[in-house]
């Protein structure tokens, strides 16, 4: 049993309301969004490559949704800074469960996930190995 | 049927389900989300045992003892179901698997056989997606157009706008009689009025109406009316069409097959009498027995009763959320809605407050509630929503009061 108040520990509830990273970038080399359709959440990620055009050298979001999804895509922000578009791409849900350092509930899954999947998307789009407008986590 | 003047015992009503005891870690569940699915009586579930243990068989077509059992058992199901709303015409009531099966139907059997360019079918913008998504696909695939009577600020239908928008052009008008968002409770009467003033049909919603209101179809006057055994005590899988007699009729069938045919040669196929040709296959025959079960079960702790105690709770509840001035609750007025109350907490998204207090075994729901254009005029992306019945009290709402400043102290 998950408890509703042991997911939202103060790492959460810190990155939720003092988010980091948080604004658009003007020099971003790509960017891309995703959505929960089911909830509402969204999150557009900003993300800058150094001049190898595969170091991250800096990454920003904007977003709207609960504090899970918000909360994830803040500290993935700072997670990314320095990682290469190949590890962006090998991260999977345990590395967010980890990085959020609480058990998830079954249903909050999607909003936890959702900053990565629009990491990895947005990635795999730029260096042209898939074709996507919008991520979503409904699939 | 008890003297129904009274004000019924929720708390001696909790006795009757036994998953009212449950607690999550020495937590009590406080279950708040009757809207989504009702709780399920004891001998509603004795019901369902007592077909699998005594006279589980097929219907319809057995010589033998338990089919004979089984096939009154299931036929009589609907004379129970017809009367507890209005109508003693069994031909009147077909079982489905639920309200969204049901509005289907119509679509498929009638819908797709009359509607066509120029014929408008006429909604609300407080519709659930089950009539929204269905009649927009509909229209899709024959040509007609959709029209959405608005809301008012207070969540209201629009009547004035209603008056335009029904036209000689409209060919249906489907409507929520409540709605399970709003709470609002539709003139569903009067739009049916006006429906058949332009010769076009109506279609009631009654999902969230049935389970807490005495409702009588023939007073409404409504052409069809569809409703779900698991919002009202009873068992999933169970749902009803009502429709007027000569109405369905002369509708072509929804599915083909066994049970809803008279004669069948290799050339061509004879309907089955009303209700049956509507029900193709082998039906959900208990589910149709313990829904009776359960309508038997409401009779007897009595509409009128249900009705004004979660009308009461509804209105304690958005009483005490709205004593603080951030949270907003959708809908009409404290002392004019049904039994549900749908808010936001401003500092706290519907999502996390459902989470957070369901930590003290409150069971809300957060979403769009199967209402995402109704979230958009609302300009909500979710909200979060307490719904109530008859085993609820004036404690649980509290807990979830409390429960709701909880959350609000964590997000300060
Ligand atoms: C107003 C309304 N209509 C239709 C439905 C659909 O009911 P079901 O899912 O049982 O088909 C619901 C329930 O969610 C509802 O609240």
């Amino acid at each position: 049993m998950v408890s509703g108040s042991d997911m939202y520990r103060q790492q959460i509830l810190d990155h939720y309301k003092n988010p980091r990273n948080y604004g658009e970038l003007d020099d971003a080399t790509f960017e891309h969004v995703g959505e929960n359709p089911m909830c509402g959440d969204t999150i557009k990620l900003f993300v800058k490559l150094a001049e190898d055009d595969d170091t991250v050298e800096y990454v920003s979001f904007i977003g709207d949704g609960c504090a899970i999804s918000q909360a994830s895509a803040s500290l993935l922000s700072e997670e990314l800074q320095g990682m290469s578009l190949e590890a962006i791409r090998e991260m999977d849900r345990d590395d967010i469960v980890d990085m959020l350092g609480v058990e998830i509930s079954p249903m909050r899954v999607k909003c936890a996930v959702l900053a990565e999947k629009v990491a990895q998307d947005g990635a795999a789009i730029y260096v042209g190995d898939k074709e996507l407008d919008e991520t979503t986590t409904e699939e | 049927m008890g003297v129904q003047s009274e004000a019924l015992d929720a708390r001696a009503l909790r006795e009757d389900f036994p998953v009212l005891d449950r607690e999550f870690d020495g937590t009590p569940l406080v279950y708040l989300d009757n809207a989504a699915t009702s709780q399920t009586p004891e001998r509603v579930v004795e019901s369902i045992t007592d077909y699998y243990y005594s006279y589980n068989a097929n219907v319809h077509r057995g010589i033998h003892n338990l089919s004979q059992e089984a096939s009154i058992a299931y036929e009589e199901a609907h004379d129970t179901v017809g009367e507890f709303v209005g109508t003693d015409k069994r031909e009147e009531i077909i079982f489905t698997k639920n309200t969204t099966e049901a509005m289907n139907l119509v679509a498929y059997a009638w819908g797709l056989n009359e509607l066509g360019p120029g014929d408008e079918v006429v909604l609300t913008e407080m519709e659930h997606h089950a009539s929204l998504v269905t009649w927009q696909q509909i229209a899709k695939r024959t040509g007609a157009e959709c029209k959405y009577i608005p809301i008012t600020e207070d969540g209201y239908l629009d009547m004035d706008a209603a008056k335009e928008l029904i036209t000689d052009d409209t060919a249906m008008v489907s409507v929520v009689h409540a709605s399970n968002t709003l709470g609002t409770v539709n003139p569903v009467r009067e739009l049916g009025e006006i429906a058949h003033d332009h010769g076009a049909y109506i279609f009631v919603d009654g999902a969230q109406s049935v389970p807490h209101r005495p409702v009588d179809v023939k007073e409404l006057g409504c052409d069809f009316f569809a409703f779900s055994g698991h919002k009202m005590c009873g068992p999933t899988g169970s749902g009803v069409l009502y429709g007027k007699e000569h109405v369905l009729e002369a509708m072509e069938p929804y599915l083909y097959g066994g049970d809803m045919i008279l004669k069948v040669t290799f050339e061509d196929s004879e309907w089955n009498e009303l209700p049956w040709k509507f029900e193709a296959g082998t039906p959900s025959i208990v589910q149709g027995i313990a829904l009776a079960e359960a309508c038997e079960y409401l009779n007897e702790v009595g509409l009128d009763r249900i009705h004004r105690h979660t009308r009461e709770l509804a209105r304690y509840a958005c009483e005490e959320l709205t004593a603080t001035d951030d949270v907003e609750v959708y809908g009409p007025p404290a002392d004019d809605r049904g039994p549900l109350v749908a808010f936001n907490v401003d500092s706290v998204h519907a999502h996390d407050l459902a989470s957070i207090v369901n930590d003290t075994g409150v069971a809300i729901r957060a979403g769009d509630h199967c209402t995402q254009p109704l979230h958009d005029v609302l300009g909500a992306t979710a909200s979060a929503r307490a719904s109530f019945y008859l085993y609820n009290t004036k404690d649980e709402v509290d807990a979830l009061v409390e429960a709701v400043d909880d959350a609000r102290q964590l997000f300060a």
